[in-house]
């Protein structure tokens, strides 16, 4: 069965049929956001722990909003306040966590692998919020639904993704999901942050130095953020930055007339993207947050709704159905 | 243990018949079906509201709203079933504040389904009345709720089944009681 | 007394290799011959089985003083027996760092109490391996090393490598580096490649490693002094170490049985495969092997680095690089070198003795009046390494239930069966 995955711990292992499934999962979870009253009692009794041990606003609210309208309730661990600071393991965290019995843990964390690591130790549903510079992979799914509503499709785009590839698990997550629909990507960014080894993360990914020639004919531009805080190497000069990489109305025009501009957020407006880019017509950054909601309700629902996979078989409900 | 077909209930001929006396008395005893929607359950409600509602828009002096109402997600069984159901979309593109709403289903047995469909259109706001139809009423009420307009009333046990096949879904047109038996 | 019996003695030393028999009195080697009678000796049967010069590891940690959660003198010891090993050499990353002749004799007497092999202590070549300033090197010699390094880092500086060279080279002490240029490594948890990028984890170039061997081989020039490459791990460092040997210089060099068996692409986030220097890339490995196979490696080292469980159990970019190594390192040479024709048998065992004696300057070799060190060891018995078994402390090794054809089967320190499993 499509739904029955067990953890989400990142776009790679993932199927065409499995992401179309979620994708097209999300669309009654879209219409569900236009509702007056947006409360749901389906995970009503379920509780989702939401363990962020990188600081984040944005993709822990839209987990605990997504989590509150279905009707679960939420355990919140941040990490300034939580005692990683003192010393406690990774591994005692999450399992003092799983002593207060949720039924799913949705982890953000700094090191690439966390994800994996917590769900080969825990008895739950993982779902992976983004693991150090490794896969961020319900950013990833909004994107792509972003994408499609807008295009209508996936099949065959030219999608340019600009900035830190090297670090940014936004991109990983990305390459692998539009990769799987026959798009073409194009990286560009600076040199030391696209090395070559990028291309071989999946089929139809090259990489493009020059930014004007990298937006040529794209469908869909991508920005990413600049991470200051996962770097270990000098930084590059912001003044550089912004004369070669920022995403100006000049270089828009440059892509399709049509071309989205995504970005995952927070955006600096005047450093990777121009204000009158990020607030414009094709900006796509506002759905984007909407579909993010949308996203991790389906997720939520399928994965941690329903019975534990071993549960023992309900006493048949009285239906009016022969199954 | 085995399905079998015990009796048919309704030839497609009766369905239709059914349909058409059934939109009749809506508008009857609805005053002239004025500011009414009908909203189908999905599955097999919404082929048959859409019939009730061109039934009623075929003499040209009445007109009803359609819409399609997914429960999925307002079901009371979900944390008793292995894997989630598929969730469907809810098609509604009107205000429901202060209308009149016709709910319209297949079979009415526990009362379940309409209590998960009145949550789900409550959510999106406040009717002025809400209704319901059913083709086929088999008893067997776990929950207060009746059915104004009755296609057809049966007595059935608690092993068997109501089958309403539609030919939009089906490929068939009947409606059959079947069993189960080992 | 001790006869050792109808086993095939190889020593490379002496270039033997022929069913002989071998006579033991005391710590000494009395005979070797054919047919040798007896008497009152025990008599050990090694039909079918290599009786070699005893094992030399050039480089392990054993933590004591100071780490003995991980493992003590007594507990690394023993695995090295189990492992084959007659002598191994400690590298001085203790807490404290073994600088002084304090400590040094410290370790050398735990090991005469708790240890079962020989026990011969590498010294730091700086104050706590700090960098700055020359450690008591001369205390440290009489006390009993047998080399020295900053083992855990490279020696800081050029500067300060030459000093030290200078200086070992008057008192006969091969100076010993663990090659890395701090600025190319900094935060890397693994070889920086394809792998690294799919993984999300920081990678480090392998000229990281290249670069400061060329730079220590050219002090050594300077300086015309011994230098010892510490797990040699990358063909470039390869090349410089080959180019050095051509032009005279007196370099050698080590490998360990994970860099010329494991690769990068073997790496997930599994903390049993993070290790200083890290797995490298196909070609790497494939470069060691030849070196090994044609006399430009001169030995064979553990770098057996035992962690505690908890240690390890933590997310990959928190872990500690190490892995366990004695009790495989022979099977891994035999399985991935030997019987798939790489190497032959001889070279094998010279790679564990003969090779790492001449990086200390000393004999290892069976004749009569030679130490009465021996290893036994079947050329291609069938068997499953299991960790759980190890009289280690530790089980960091990624090579844990893994099937070999061959490996150790007793092994004698000073004429005493320290280890058998016939």
């Amino acid at each position: 069965m499509l739904q029955r995955l067990q953890h989400l711990l990142g776009i790679e292992p993932l199927t065409v049929e499995q992401v179309n499934f979620f994708l097209d999962q999300a669309k009654p979870f879209q219409e569900f956001q236009r509702h007056p009253l947006k409360k749901l009692a389906t995970l009503r009794g379920k509780t989702v722990a939401l363990a962020f041990f990188e600081p984040s606003t944005r993709t822990r609210i839209s987990f605990a909003t997504a989590a509150s309208r279905l009707g679960a309730d939420s355990m919140n661990l941040q990490a300034e306040s939580s005692s990683l600071k003192k010393g406690e393991s990774l591994i005692d965290t999450v399992r003092t966590l799983e002593a207060m019995r949720p039924d799913g843990i949705v982890i953000r964390h700094a090191a690439s692998g966390a994800a994996e690591f917590v769900a080969a130790r825990l008895e739950i549903p993982v779902l992976n919020a983004g693991d150090g510079s490794h896969e961020h992979p319900t950013q990833a799914l909004l994107d792509a639904l972003t994408i499609r509503d807008r295009k209508g499709t996936l099949d065959g785009l030219n999608v340019t993704i600009v900035g830190d590839l090297l670090h940014s698990r936004v991109a990983r997550s990305n390459i692998y999901l539009l990769t799987k629909f026959g798009t073409r990507i194009t990286l560009c960014g600076p040199p030391m942050w696209m090395p070559p080894v990028l291309e071989d993360l999946a089929p139809g990914v090259r990489r493009m130095p020059c930014i004007e020639e990298a937006l040529k004919d794209a469908d869909v531009v991508m920005v990413l953020r600049v991470q200051t805080e996962r770097m270990h190497e000098p930084a590059l000069s912001e003044a550089d930055y912004v004369l070669r990489y920022q995403l100006t109305p000049e270089r828009l025009r440059l892509a399709r007339p049509d071309a989205l501009v995504l970005h995952p957020g927070p955006m600096i407006r005047g450093l990777e993207i121009d204000p009158a880019v990020a607030d414009g017509p094709q900006s796509c950054v506002l759905e984007q947050v909407t579909n993010g909601l949308a996203i991790r309700m389906a997720l939520l629902y399928h994965l941690v709704g329903g019975a534990p996979a071993d549960a023992p078989h309900p006493a048949k409900e009285r239906s009016n159905a022969a199954d | 243990m085995r399905i079998v077909e015990k009796r048919q209930l309704l030839s497609a001929e009766q369905i239709d018949r059914t349909l058409k006396r059934l939109a009749h008395e809506i508008v009857e005893k609805t005053g002239g079906a004025e500011k009414l929607a009908l909203i189908g359950v999905r599955r097999r409600g919404v082929p048959l509201s859409q019939r009730v509602a061109n039934f009623i828009h075929a003499d040209g002096k009445h007109r009803v709203s359609l819409g399609t109402l997914d429960i999925t997600l307002y079901r009371d069984d979900l944390s008793t079933v292995g894997a989630q159901p598929i969730v469907h979309s809810t098609d509604i593109d009107f205000e429901v504040d202060d209308r009149d709403l016709l709910i319209v289903d297949d079979v009415l047995y526990t009362g379940r389904t309409i209590r998960a469909a009145m949550n789900g259109l409550f959510d999106l706001g406040r009717p002025r009345r809400v209704q319901l139809c059913v083709l086929i009423d088999r008893g067997h009420r776990e929950l207060p709720i009746e059915a104004s307009f009755v296609g057809r009333t049966v007595e059935t046990t608690d092993t068997e089944i109501v089958e309403v096949r539609l030919r939009e879904i089906d490929n068939e047109e009947r409606v059959v009681i079947v069993d189960r038996v080992t | 007394m001790l006869l050792i019996k109808n086993g095939r003695v190889l020593d490379p030393a002496t270039n033997m290799d022929a069913t002989l028999d071998v006579l033991l009195d005391g710590e000494r080697i009395v005979r070797v011959g054919a047919d040798l009678s007896a008497g009152d000796a025990d008599v050990l049967d090694a039909a079918g089985l290599i009786v070699a010069p005893g094992f030399i590891d050039l480089h392990c940690h054993l933590r004591e003083p100071g780490q003995e959660l991980s493992e003590t003198i007594e507990t690394g010891t023993k695995s090295a027996a189990k492992g084959g090993f007659t002598a191994v050499c400690c590298m001085p990353n203790t807490l404290p760092v073994n600088d002084s002749a304090s400590v040094t004799r410290g370790i050398v007497e735990r090991a005469k109490v708790t240890g079962c092999v020989r026990v011969w202590p590498i010294g730091a070549v700086s104050v706590g391996s700090k960098g700055e300033a020359l450690a008591e090197i001369a205390g440290m010699k009489e006390a009993g090393i047998v080399a020295v390094s900053d083992d855990g880092k490279p020696v800081a500086t050029a500067r300060l490598m030459r000093q030290a060279m200078e200086y070992c080279e008057s008192l006969g002490l091969p100076v010993i580096d663990h090659c890395e240029d701090p600025s190319l490594f900094a935060g890397g948890v693994m070889r920086e490649g394809q792998q690294s990028a799919r993984l999300g984890l920081k990678g480090i170039p392998a000229q990281s490693e290249s670069i400061c061997v060329g730079r220590d081989v050219e002090v050594a020039g300077l300086a015309n002094a011994r230098l010892h490459i510490a797990h040699m791990s990358t063909r470039g460092s390869l090349e410089y170490v080959r180019a050095a040997k051509k032009r005279g210089l007196r370099v050698t060099c080590e490998v360990t049985p994970h860099h010329f068996t494991l690769t990068d692409e073997d790496v997930r986030y599994d903390t049993r495969y993070k290790m200083n220097p890290p797995l490298a890339s196909r070609s790497d490995r494939d470069a060691l092997i030849e070196g090994l196979a044609d006399g430009s490696i001169d030995a064979i080292a553990t770098d057996h680095a035992p962690h505690h469980a908890a240690s390890k159990d933590v997310e990959f970019d928190r872990a500690p690089f190490g892995i366990t190594g004695f009790e495989t390192a022979l099977a891994l040479g035999l399985t991935v070198l030997v019987h798939p024709g790489k190497l032959s048998l001889m070279r094998l065992v010279e790679l564990f003795t003969a090779g790492p004696a001449r990086v200390l300057g000393i004999e290892r070799k069976i004749a009569a009046g030679q130490t009465a060190d021996i290893t036994i060891f079947s050329p291609d018995r069938p068997w499953t390494y299991n960790a759980a078994e190890s009289p280690s402390k530790s089980r960091n090794t990624p090579f844990d239930g893994r099937s070999f054809r061959g490996g150790p089967i007793a092994t004698i320190v000073g004429g005493r069966l320290v280890h058998n499993h016939r």
